[in-house]
């Protein structure tokens, strides 16, 4: 099953609202807490790279019974190495994005400690594709 | 999941209730329907948060209470006090003389709750020291426990497994009385609760096999007696001394009041009060939202314990007027001696148990079929109006939809989805009046001129 969601770039105080949205879903479906959380702050993090950087974005959540498999796309900066961003503290946010409290350069490390499997492509000047992965049977890790 | 049925405060009365929707438009849960003309509330749903009690306009939701008189069953009667009791009483009104007319009712003993508030903020900033997931939740609020479990269960780790005043004052002073001779079965404690919450807690304990309390009585009730009392003795300035309560430090008066634990723990500490502030901050904590936050102190009702249901004087007067009490009581240890000298005994019994995820929004056990039950909530909100009526009996559409999917509703509830049936030809006028009288009671749309606001109305 699939479930839709739109990312409106730069703006803040929204973000959080399709990660909250897909949490309902799952707590309706019975996901163990545990997996929920996981599955949700990885999705937070994503959403707000998108709500930071990129102008709007989208994400897709299909569940599956084995597994729950999220896509964040946008259209936006892109990310010109992905392997310096993977790194703690690396961070390309503007003073404006991190007096609000964000840009500590630790969403894509947070979502790679969260998920089962992570995969970003992205295209400079185009956008970012980032794959989630989370088993929902914890034995398949 | 857990299956026992648990106890609830919070009751409709048959008689009084007229079905107004405005306690079930309140719910912070969703917990409440109306069937038959009248709210019903959901046992497993309901945290006792008392919000519906507050909307009521006819009185028709009440706590329960045990019998007062239950109290003569024990030699030794404690009654157990939060500091909001007295906050309630004007400054003229000495602690002194409240708890003299207390023992004048039938009660041994008066001790306060917030005794032992001292020594729990010592145990919570050593738990919170070595917690690994931070920010800790205090479990002060039984309402805020229930909620986490129900509705939040990825935060129950993070609640404090330390027991709050309510439980370690009730073990505190029954250690001391058996200390002083008298038989366990001799003791009986009771709690006079602000809220219905507290209630429920002691009745279905979370995180405890046994309640260390024997019953509650209703701050309402307790708080009417005195004042009866009091009034009638000044003109007889007949006040009895009483003996001398132990003084309670100013952080221990302002314990229940919002900001209470928050301002005396370790860190960057928030507090908020009023459920509905507390669900839309625990949702952003579940996303991971915030970082750096040590301790929450969470309250449901709004100024904490002095805007408990069940306290009779205005909260925001009774929150001043404590802490102007706590003004009086500088220099008073947050610890007192005596419970210095239990604190090896406490330590091993201030430790809360496993506290159990219930969630209520689960669909369905089997997730196959869960989210074949979500589809089709999504397919019915293609035909719903998304106007949030309530003419069905539910708070909103979507609580609609998912009742029917439960099985515990039909879509013809919907007014507007029987407009469209009449104009298909797919339902009688009349058989949509029946649908309405099965949710509304019967002859609820008949002209009732004893209806409140209506031309007879008395009140």
């Amino acid at each position: 099953m699939t479930f839709k969601f739109e990312i409106e770039g730069g703006n803040f105080s929204k973000a959080g609202n399709a990660s909250s949205a897909v949490k309902k879903i799952l707590k309706q479906i019975n996901v163990p807490p545990a997996i929920i959380k996981r599955l949700v702050v990885a999705l937070y993090e994503g959403e707000v790279n998108v709500v930071a950087h990129a102008r709007k974005g989208w994400i897709k959540v299909v569940i599956e019974p084995e597994e729950i498999f999220v896509n964040i796309e946008d259209e936006g900066p892109g990310i010109p190495n992905i392997e310096l961003a993977m790194q703690e503290g690396y961070s390309t946010a503007s003073q404006k994005v991190r007096e609000m409290g964000f840009g500590a350069g630790m969403g894509l490390p947070n979502m790679k400690k969260n998920a089962d499997l992570l995969n970003i492509t992205s295209q400079v000047g185009k956008g970012t594709n980032v794959e989630i992965i989370i088993f929902l049977n914890q034995s398949h890790k | 999941m857990t299956e026992d049925r648990f106890y609830h405060a919070l009751k409709v009365s048959e008689d009084l209730c007229f079905g107004c929707t405005h306690c079930m438009n309140v719910c912070p849960v969703e917990a409440i329907r109306i069937e038959n003309g009248k709210a019903t509330i959901r046992d497993n749903w309901c945290v006792d948060c008392g919000e519906c009690m507050r909307v009521c306009p006819v009185n028709a939701i009440y706590v329960e209470q045990d019998d007062f008189n239950q109290i003569f069953r024990f030699k030794c009667r404690v009654a157990l006090v939060p500091s909001v009791l007295i906050g309630q009483f004007p400054a003229e009104v000495t602690e002194a003389a409240i708890f003299s007319v207390m023992r004048e009712m039938g009660f041994t003993h008066v001790f306060q709750t917030e005794h032992t508030a001292g020594y729990i903020i010592r145990s919570m900033i050593e738990a919170s020291r070595d917690a690994e997931d931070k920010p800790v939740i205090s479990s002060f609020c039984p309402a805020v426990v229930r909620l986490i479990q129900i509705k939040f269960p990825a935060l129950l780790p993070q609640v404090i497994r330390i027991k709050p005043p309510i439980d370690t004052s009730a073990i505190y002073f029954r250690k001391r009385l058996e200390n002083e001779g008298y038989h366990p079965g001799e003791i009986g404690i009771f709690y006079v609760t602000p809220c219905a919450a507290k209630i429920a807690a002691v009745k279905s304990p979370v995180g405890e096999d046994s309640s260390p309390l024997n019953g509650v009585i209703n701050m309402d009730l307790i708080y009417n007696k005195i004042f009866r009392l009091i009034k009638n003795r000044t003109n007889r300035n007949s006040i009895s001394p009483g003996e001398m309560l132990p003084l309670l430090s100013p952080r221990s008066i302002k314990y229940c009041l919002t900001g209470g634990e928050a301002n005396a723990m370790e860190g960057r500490c928030l507090a908020i009060d009023g459920i509905h502030n507390v669900i839309e901050f625990l949702e952003k904590l579940e996303n991971d939202e915030f970082t750096d936050l040590d301790f929450l102190e969470l309250r449901a009702c709004d100024q904490s314990c002095a805007g408990g249901v069940l306290v009779g004087g205005n909260r925001f007067l009774t929150t001043e007027r404590l802490n102007k009490r706590a003004q009086r009581f500088h220099g008073v240890a947050d610890i007192p001696g005596d419970v210095k000298a239990y604190s090896g005994f406490l330590s091993e019994r201030i430790s809360l148990g496993d506290i159990k995820p219930r969630s209520m929004l689960i669909l369905d056990e089997d997730m196959g079929e869960a989210l074949r039950k979500i589809q089709q909530v999504r397919h019915l909100m293609c035909y719903l109006p998304g106007i949030d009526c309530g003419a069905c009996g539910a708070p909103r559409c979507q609580s609609l939809a998912e009742d029917i999917v439960r099985e515990e509703a039909r879509l013809t509830a919907c007014v507007f989805i029987q407009r469209m049936m009449e104009k298909h030809q797919k339902l009688s006028g009349e058989h949509a009046i029946k649908i309405i009288e099965k949710i509304w009671g019967r002859k609820r749309l008949e002209k009732n001129c004893n209806k409140k606001g209506a031309e007879n109305d008395s009140e």
